[in-house]
């Protein structure tokens, strides 16, 4: 076992651990009581994803999940948890003031861990010449993904443009207050 | 958007912009406008000669002490930081025992002055009032004291008032003092 | 094995540099702003006051460093952190001149953009760890705002993508040798900097922290070190925001030819950084902070629509060969 792992270069190390990175905070997410931690792990979850993308030599995918999953669409989820308040009902969970020493301390270990492995992976990724020199030599770039989008998948991307189009105006249908125009038209009745 | 309903929506949108970059220009402008601050330790700023600063106590023309602790400024003190006992001399003046102004409850609004019916507390344009010991600034009549006559120099209470007292070591009668008509004999008959 | 050593020692000095530079910014702020309201603003500390942020730094660390009760203490602890991190790992992908720069990531604007999203964890963090009613509201206007000049943002940049095809930031400086985007992308430029703006929440889009209706928004139950981190992140950004535009839009490191030959490429780098900044400062002084609804409704309804108009002239005007 010890042997196998030294016999990997630096390049797959990088890629198992944070492949592991992303099974440890996934489980988190589904065992975790706190909400807001469970989304936490789950952003840590979605980075470490990112950085298997980067390192198979996907760096747009990788720049995509960051931007998509990790930085649009789970800040939504975040906000809809602080707007619904749902840190309510889970006082019984959230870490005690008076709590002891190796609680506050297990409590905080976990995610400091996962997200300083993934920044140590992170960095070392970008910054090593040798990783770069792999990465180059098959890397998918932007140009590519779009002449796949536009060339052999152009109707996948054109049936998943109506799904988000349909989204965007159910959305807007069921955000808009109810009857404005009509609300408007009865008060003129009303008074003039 | 309802102000420039009348306008259309791009001119509005171009008048909103300009105003932005207007405001902006306007400020840029003042790089080259002469700071208004006054560097206090090292250049002190014009204080008015009634400006409303550490309290003393005057003294009249001759030397001595104007008040006669009639007790108005400390009734008239919103804040009660003034203290004082009146005691009578043996040629017939009246003058504070003691006099106690405690300035970390000052808020210097001058009201003592309005009611001092003989011109002997008076504000000066004095602000350097910082202590590090806050019973430091509790003055005593000692410190309160000064050796002049303060914004009015030819006032004297007694001079003025019908009291029997000694001025300059000569004695004034009833009667003596100016402006006054001598005492009328009560005794008598005429009008 | 010495070639990771010499790049470690290079991100190490960067970050050595960075980090005074954002703290002198707070002093070049506070004395820019003193001078445009007729002050002149802090001048004790050192020559020309310069050493004010040092002074500050001392004082802050001698504050206590107050973990409220009643917060959520990991995630209070953590956010500060993330929203300093995000910006310095941004500036690994800066060109700052011919040879210094921490890495050529190929998809290094991509890697600025998903750093600029995640730094909304530090903000939306941060108010929901707090506990307090001020910093959620600080952090639930942070959240929207930022998702929202997000979308922009991306589309804003996409024109310079499209012309120099390439997500490469030092490919893009190296492309405008002929001249700089911002000839061609003014439209996108105007949009990158007002995104930048509400991305980096100063003035006038500071909802977040708006001080005169939120106390301090989202840090209101901050203090001390963790205090100085958002601090410290707030003017780092600003110095992003200022390099990104630089590098995008005004050609990074490279001048005209009589003037590129005066100063070296790294100091002509910082000038224009420097202008930037100003600018910044100057927006601050003078303009005042409009309501939340307007905010939004001005992100969403002209400029997401400008945004995506810029994008559809420049790809037509590159189809059709405007740009040869």
């Amino acid at each position: 076992m010890i042997s196998a792992l030294v016999e990997l270069n630096p390049l797959q190390l990088t890629f198992y651990s944070a492949a592991l990175l992303a099974i440890v905070a996934s489980l988190k997410v589904v065992t975790s009581k706190n909400t807001v931690h469970a989304l936490l792990y789950l952003v840590v979850s979605l980075l470490a994803v990112a950085v298997c993308f980067y390192l198979m030599g996907a760096p747009f995918a990788a720049g995509l999940e960051v931007i998509v999953y990790a930085g649009a669409i789970l800040v939504l989820f975040v906000f809809a948890i602080m707007m619904f308040g749902l840190g309510q009902d889970e006082t019984l969970h959230a870490p005690s003031v008076d709590g002891s020493k190796v609680n506050q301390f297990s409590l905080w270990f976990g995610p400091f861990l996962l997200a300083l492995l993934l920044l140590i992976e992170l960095v070392y990724a970008i910054s090593s010449g040798e990783i770069q020199a792999r990465l180059t030599a098959n890397t998918i770039d932007a140009k590519q993904v779009g002449i796949l989008l536009y060339g052999p998948y152009v109707l996948a991307v054109e049936i998943a443009s109506f799904l988000l189009l349909a989204g965007l105006i159910g959305g807007y249908h069921y955000a808009k207050p109810e009857g404005v125009g009509l609300d408007r038209k009865n008060n003129l009745g009303e008074h003039g | 958007m309802g102000k420039f309903s009348k306008q259309s929506t791009v001119s509005a949108a171009f008048d909103m912009i300009f105003s932005q970059l207007r405001t902006m220009a306007l400020v840029l402008k003042h790089t080259f406008t002469k700071a208004d601050t006054v560097e206090y330790p090292e250049q002190k700023p014009y204080l008015a000669p009634r400006y409303r600063g550490r309290i003393v106590l005057t003294r009249d023309p001759d030397g001595e002490e104007r008040c006669v602790a009639c007790n108005l400024c400390a009734a008239a003190c919103p804040v009660d930081c003034i203290a004082l006992q009146q005691t009578v001399d043996d040629d017939g003046r009246k003058r504070a025992d003691f006099f106690r102004i405690n300035f970390s409850r000052c808020i210097f609004c001058g009201f003592c002055e309005e009611a001092c019916p003989t011109y002997a507390i008076q504000l000066t344009p004095d602000i350097e009032l910082a202590e590090y010991d806050r019973q430091n600034l509790v003055y005593e009549k000692e410190h309160l004291l000064i050796n002049g006559v303060g914004k009015y120099h030819d006032y004297s209470f007694y001079r003025h008032s019908g009291i029997a007292v000694d001025i300059n070591g000569e004695r004034k009668a009833k009667g003596d003092a100016q402006q006054e008509k001598p005492p009328i004999d009560i005794k008598g008959l005429m009008p | 094995m010495a070639d990771i050593l010499v790049k470690l020692l290079e991100i190490t000095i960067i970050i050595a540099l960075l980090i005074p530079i954002a703290a002198m910014l707070v002093w070049v702020e506070r004395r820019m702003i003193g001078i445009w309201q007729d002050r002149l603003g802090p001048n004790r500390v050192g020559p020309f006051g310069i050493l004010q942020s040092l002074a500050d730094l001392l004082k802050i660390l001698g504050k206590e460093d107050w973990i409220p009760p009643f917060s959520d203490r990991i995630v209070f602890t953590i956010a500060p952190v993330i929203g300093a991190v995000c910006v310095l790992m941004s500036f690994a992908v800066i060109p700052f001149s011919p040879s210094i720069g921490v890495s050529d990531l190929n998809i290094g604007l991509l890697f600025f953009l998903a750093m600029a999203s995640l730094s909304v964890y530090s903000v939306v963090l941060a108010g929901w760890a707090s506990n307090s009613k001020y910093a959620l509201l600080g952090s639930m206007r942070a959240a929207a705002q930022m998702v929202s000049y997000e979308v922009f943002m991306g589309l804003s940049v996409m024109g310079v993508v499209l012309l120099t095809g390439s997500f490469n930031l030092r490919e893009i400086v190296l492309a405008q040798q002929n001249g700089w985007l911002i000839q061609t992308q003014f439209l996108g430029f105007i949009i990158f900097l007002i995104a930048g703006i509400a991305e980096s929440h100063r003035l006038p889009f500071d909802l977040p922290e708006a001080e005169t209706e939120l106390t301090a928004g989202f840090h209101t139950e901050y203090s001390g070190l963790k205090f100085a981190l958002f601090f410290l992140g707030e003017y780092l950004s600003v110095t992003l925001i200022s390099a990104m535009s630089v590098v995008l839009f005004f050609g990074g490191w490279l001048m005209p030819e009589p003037l590129a030959s005066w100063l070296p490429p790294l100091l002509w780098f910082i000038l224009k950084i420097l202008c930037f900044v100003m600018f910044f400062i100057l927006l601050r002084t003078s303009l005042p902070r409009p309501r939340f609804d307007q905010l939004l409704s001005f992100g969403w309804k002209y400029m997401l629509p400008l945004a995506l108009l810029n994008l559809l002239v420049t790809a037509a005007f590159k189809l059709g060969g405007v740009y040869g």
